[in-house]
C-alpha cells in the first residue's frame, strides 16, 4: 500500500515536474543572453505573484520527487532500509521544502 | 578454442579446456564435449537441448543465455569461451544452480492458476480477442527458465525482489478473466519487492529467449496497483 | 543499450538531489545576489552550471521514457525512446552551451 502512493506520488510529481523543468530551462536559457544580475533579475521577479505561485508549485513537486527517488537509490546502492532511512528521507523533504520556500519568497515577493 | 568453465560452488575458479571447434556448434555442444571427453565430474543441466524446455540456461561471456540456443560464432571473442552457472542464483555445483528462490517468488507473488469455480458451474468464457487476454496471451509463454532473473540488476541488489518472470506471471493471472481473487494478488506483488522495485533497466525483456516483456508486465502491475489503492481495494 | 540510460538518469538524479538545496540556498540570499553572480562568473562554475542543467535534461529525458513505459506501454520501442531521452539532453545542453 505505501509504496504504491510513493509511487503515484512519484510520477505524479514527475509529469508536474516535467512542466516546470520545461518553463524553467527556457526562461533561464533566455534570461542568461547578455550577462546577469541581480538588479536585472530582481527588477523582473520582485512582486510577480504569478511565477511566485509558479514556483511554489515547482519547490512543492521537488520537495516530494527528490526523496522518494533518493529512496531507491539508498536502498540499492547503500543497503540503506527500514525507519531511519524514512526518517532520513522526510526529514530531507523537509529540508528542500524550507530553504526552497526561503528562495522563493525572496526573489519573488 | 579455449573455453573457460565455472568450477566449485558459489566460490570456486575457471578451469580451462581446449575444445575442438566445428561450424554450427552450440555451446551445450561444447559443454557436453567437455563432460563427455574431457572431465566426466562437470555438472550442468540440459533436457530437451532444442531451444524449448529452458534448462541449459547458464552465464555465456557474461550474459544469461539459453546454451542450446547459442551458437558459439555468434558469441565467441576471437577464439575464447566463458561459461558459468546463472547469476543471482546460488550455485550448487559447477554450472547448476538452485532454483527453488526463484520458484519461492513465483509463489510468493501468486502465481499461481485458483479460479473461482466448481465442476457444478458453468464454464467461465474467455473470448481471446478481448483486452484482456490478449494482454495474458502476450506473457504465458513463459517457461521458467530464469533467464531473465538473472539478468536482472534489481535482483542483485535487492535479494528479496520477487523478478521479473514471478512478475509477469502475476500479471497474466491479474488479466484472466477466470481469475477471483485479485485483490490479494495485488498486495502480493506491490512494495519494495515487488512491481515498485523495478526500474524499467529491462535487460529481463531485452534477454528473454521467448521475446516476453516483463517490463510490460510489471508496468502493468503498477497500474493495477495504483488503480486498486485509488479505490481502496489494496 | 536501456541499462544505460537507467544509469544516466540515476546518476544525475543523485547530482540534482545534492544540487538543489545549494540552489535554494543561493537563490535565498538573494540580497547578496551581485557578489554571488560575481563568483558564478569563473569558467569552472559556469562549466559546471553547464553540467547540471544537462544532468537536468537527460533526467528529463530518461524520465520521459519511464512515464512512456509505465504509463503508455511503448516497451517495444525502447530504442526509440532512448533515442528521445538523448535528444532531449543535447537539445537543452546545446541551447544552453550557445547562451552561455
Amino acid at each position: 500500500m505505501n509504496q504504491t502512493i510513493l509511487w503515484m506520488a512519484q510520477r505524479a510529481t514527475a509529469a508536474i515536474l516535467a512542466v516546470c523543468v520545461a518553463v524553467h530551462l527556457a526562461t533561464i536559457v533566455y534570461a542568461v543572453q547578455g550577462g546577469l544580475s541581480a538588479a536585472e533579475i530582481l527588477g523582473r521577479t520582485r512582486g510577480n505573484a504569478g511565477w511566485l505561485a509558479f514556483y511554489s508549485v515547482f519547490v512543492l513537486a521537488a520537495a516530494i520527487h527528490a526523496p522518494i527517488g533518493l529512496r531507491a537509490v539508498l536502498g540499492e546502492w547503500l543497503h540503506w532500509r527500514g525507519a531511519s532511512r524514512e526518517v532520513f528521507l522526510v526529514l530531507f523533504s523537509l529540508l528542500l521544502l524550507m530553504i526552497g520556500m526561503r528562495a522563493v519568497l525572496a526573489v519573488f515577493s | 578454442m579455449k573455453v573457460r568453465v565455472w568450477r566449485g560452488g558459489t566460490s570456486g575458479a575457471f578451469q580451462a579446456f581446449d575444445v575442438p571447434r566445428y561450424p554450427s556448434q552450440t555451446v551445450l555442444d561444447v559443454v557436453t564435449h567437455i563432460q563427455r571427453r574431457l572431465d566426466p565430474t562437470l555438472a550442468y543441466r540440459f533436457a530437451c537441448r532444442v531451444g524449448m524446455c529452458g534448462s541449459c540456461a547458464m552465464t555465456v561471456n557474461g550474459v544469461a543465455r539459453w546454451t542450446c540456443r547459442t551458437h558459439v560464432d555468434k558469441v565467441a571473442h576471437g577464439d575464447s569461451l566463458e561459461v558459468s552457472p546463472l547469476k543471482n542464483l546460488p550455485v550448487i555445483r559447477d554450472l547448476v544452480t538452485d532454483m527453488r528462490e526463484f520458484f519461492d517468488k513465483w509463489a510468493r507473488a501468486k502465481g499461481q492458476f485458483k479460479g473461482g469455480r466448481t465442476r457444478n458451474d458453468d464454464f467461465e468464457k474467455v473470448m481471446p480477442e478481448t483486452e484482456g487476454r490478449r494482454v495474458a496471451d502476450a506473457g504465458i509463454e513463459c517457461i521458467g527458465c530464469a533467464v531473465c532473473y538473472s539478468s536482472c540488476n534489481v535482483v542483485a541488489a535487492n535479494p528479496a525482489y520477487l523478478g521479473p518472470a514471478a512478475l509477469n506471471r502475476a500479471w497474466t493471472l491479474v488479466n484472466d478473466a477466470r481469475e477471483k481473487d485479485n485483490p490479494e494478488r495485488l498486495r502480493a506483488v506491490a512494495g519494495d519487492a515487488g512491481c515498485h522495485a523495478c526500474h524499467t533497466h529491462m535487460d529481463c525483456t531485452e534477454r528473454c529467449p521467448k521475446h516476453l516483456s516483463p517490463t510490460a508486465a510489471i508496468a502493468g502491475l503498477k497500474r493495477a496497483t495504483a488503480k486498486a489503492a485509488l479505490k481502496g481495494e489494496l | 543499450m536501456s541499462r544505460w540510460v537507467a544509469h544516466v538518469h540515476r546518476v544525475s538524479g543523485i547530482a540534482l538531489a545534492i544540487f538543489l538545496p545549494l540552489h535554494f540556498w543561493a537563490l535565498g540570499n538573494a540580497l547578496q545576489l551581485d557578489s554571488f553572480l560575481a563568483w558564478t562568473e569563473q569558467p569552472l562554475v559556469k562549466a559546471g552550471e553547464w553540467a547540471i542543467v544537462v544532468a537536468l535534461a537527460a533526467h528529463l529525458g530518461g524520465g520521459l521514457r519511464v512515464l512512456a513505459i509505465e504509463f503508455l506501454d511503448w516497451h517495444e520501442r525502447q530504442k526509440s525512446l532512448v533515442a528521445l531521452a538523448a535528444a532531449v539532453t543535447f537539445a537543452v545542453g546545446l541551447a544552453l552551451a550557445l547562451a552561455l
